[in-house]
């Protein structure tokens, strides 16, 4: 898995990139109450909105941490949007993107390095001598 | 404003330890959600009771000779008719008959009116109410006290246990009465829609007394996400987002707080619009709306069924209680009827959206016992 600094990941299985938002963001988000899932055959650039996640306070864009063609979208989160707090970096997808530059991979963190930025904020937020979350 | 310069209330430690999230709101850092997050808050307020931290609100005393005659310079309530031991919910207008602030004053003992208003707008309601009113009364802000609010059909049995007396109170009644060793004043009203009690009391008692209701398994404490959604659900307006200056009570949907006696006399602020929309119908009115897919919230586009556009959304949100989105919007009378098909606009997509009746969950006020 990769990720970006807005809190989206990606698992990549040859040319198609799952992406889904991590357990940090699900929980900052709180219970999520309704997903918009993008059209197949949208065509996303990095950066540009992919899905909305909606909680009952707010709406939040996810953002598509690679360009490609959207080749599936994760139909079972509109009977079941709370599956984006139960099971963020697996059942929660939002959708299958064909990448169209794969190089845009390896600009994104790996875990190691999600989790030192994760740190940062936490810090950043609650001073630096605070210990992180468990899930951090 | 950055973080340093939010005002904490007396409750703030408590939040904190608690695992609040705390934002800004009002111009004070209060707590959004708990641990058990909006949804779980929410749905436990409707079954049991939840305790609230609203002590951004302004707590004022108006007292003078006639304080209750003065009062009604600046509102359109009945409040020389306001018997001791009542509460009435009321607004400051202005001389268009748009809202200021919308209120609750009460008689809670012989001392004058006990008022209670907008976090957010509480200097500028007592600046409008000094120059307007200020020769008549004295208004000394309670900056001394904190509000708390425990609502849900549990909280009788849970305050009664600590003060037999809040049990014998009905809606809208309001008192002095001794609880947990301090002197407290109590009201049985509140903003989610359910049973419950407003309760002030000194600030350096606040803390202890918080904790005191949290003791009892039946109390969790419920953050201001919450407190949106329950009153979203109670149609219950918000200041600043379905009510502002332009607003009048009439397209506010308050003509409940307009007395037969003060509409005739016409004798407030911005009477001649008021009357004239009570004769002639208001050009937009607030409605409640059941939204088809995604929650439409402030700012949507509400749209007729050829697509015109006709109103806004004001606020809107998804009901925990009945599982799909509600809003409140403004919209022309002539589509306000209750079965009206409407639509919204969500990201540039068109939904389908009903009007539907005020409150969206029945409230649960206790009117007689």
């Amino acid at each position: 898995m990769r990720f970006t600094k807005d809190h989206e990941w990606i698992s990549v299985d040859g040319d198609i990139a799952t992406v889904g938002i991590t357990a940090y963001a699900a929980d900052q988000l709180g219970d999520v109450v309704f997903v918009e899932t993008p059209d197949v055959g949208k065509t996303v650039k990095k950066g540009d909105s992919l899905a909305v996640v909606e909680s009952v306070k707010a709406a939040s864009d996810v953002y598509a941490p690679v360009s490609g063609e959207v080749v599936e979208s994760n139909g079972d989160l509109s009977g079941a949007p709370e599956t984006v707090n139960a099971a963020p970096e697996a059942g929660g997808w939002f959708a299958k993107v064909k990448l169209s530059d794969a190089s845009e991979v390896d600009a994104l963190m790996d875990r190691a390095a999600y989790e030192a930025f994760l740190g940062t904020l936490y810090a950043r937020n609650n001073g630096p001598d605070a210990l992180p979350p468990p899930h951090a | 404003m950055s973080e340093a310069d939010l005002k904490k209330t007396p409750l703030y430690d408590a939040h904190v330890a608690a695992g609040a999230r705390m934002v800004p709101f009002a111009g004070y850092s209060m707590p959004v959600q708990y641990k058990d997050g909006v949804l779980k808050e929410h749905l436990w307020t409707r079954e049991h009771a939840g305790l609230f931290d609203v002590s951004h609100m302004g707590q004022a005393r108006l007292r003078g000779v006639a304080p209750l005659a003065a009062f009604e310079e600046v509102t359109p309530g009945d409040y020389i008719g306001l018997k001791p031991g009542k509460q009435r919910y009321s607004m400051l207008l202005n001389k268009q008959g748009g809202i200021i602030d919308d209120l609750m004053a009460a008689r809670p003992d012989d001392d004058g009116l006990f008022v209670v208003v907008n976090g957010a707008c509480k200097d500028g309601d007592y600046a409008h109410m000094e120059s307007e009113i200020g020769g008549q009364v004295k208004i000394e802000r309670l900056e001394d006290r904190a509000l708390l609010a425990l609502q849900g059909p549990e909280a009788v049995a849970v305050l009664s246990a600590h003060a037999p007396a809040v049990a014998d109170m009905v809606f809208m009644d309001a008192a002095v009465m001794e609880m947990f060793g301090v002197s407290a004043i109590v009201s049985r009203s509140g903003y989610t829609g359910e049973d419950g009690y407003e309760i002030s009391v000194p600030a350096a008692d606040a803390a202890r007394i918080w904790n005191a209701l949290l003791e009892d398994e039946r109390v969790r404490p419920i953050g201001l996400g919450a407190r949106d959604s329950l009153r979203l659900e109670a149609g219950l307006p918000l200041y600043g987002h379905d009510l502002d200056e332009t607003t009048s009570p009439v397209e506010g949907g308050l003509n409940f707080a307009l007395s037969k006696k003060r509409r005739e006399a016409g004798d407030f602020p911005g009477a001649a619009r008021i009357q004239k929309e009570l004769a002639e119908g208001p050009s937009r009115i607030r409605v409640g709306l059941k939204v088809e897919g995604a929650p439409a919230r402030e700012g949507a586009e509400i749209a007729d069924a050829d697509g015109k556009v006709i109103g806004v959304i004001t606020s809107g949100g998804f009901s925990p209680t009945l599982g799909y989105p509600i809003a409140l919007g403004f919209v022309p009378p002539a589509v306000a009827e209750v079965g009206a098909k409407l639509n919204v606009i969500v990201r540039g997509r068109t939904q389908a959206a009903e009007v539907v009746p005020t409150p969206f969950v029945p409230n649960r006020y206790v009117r007689k016992i």
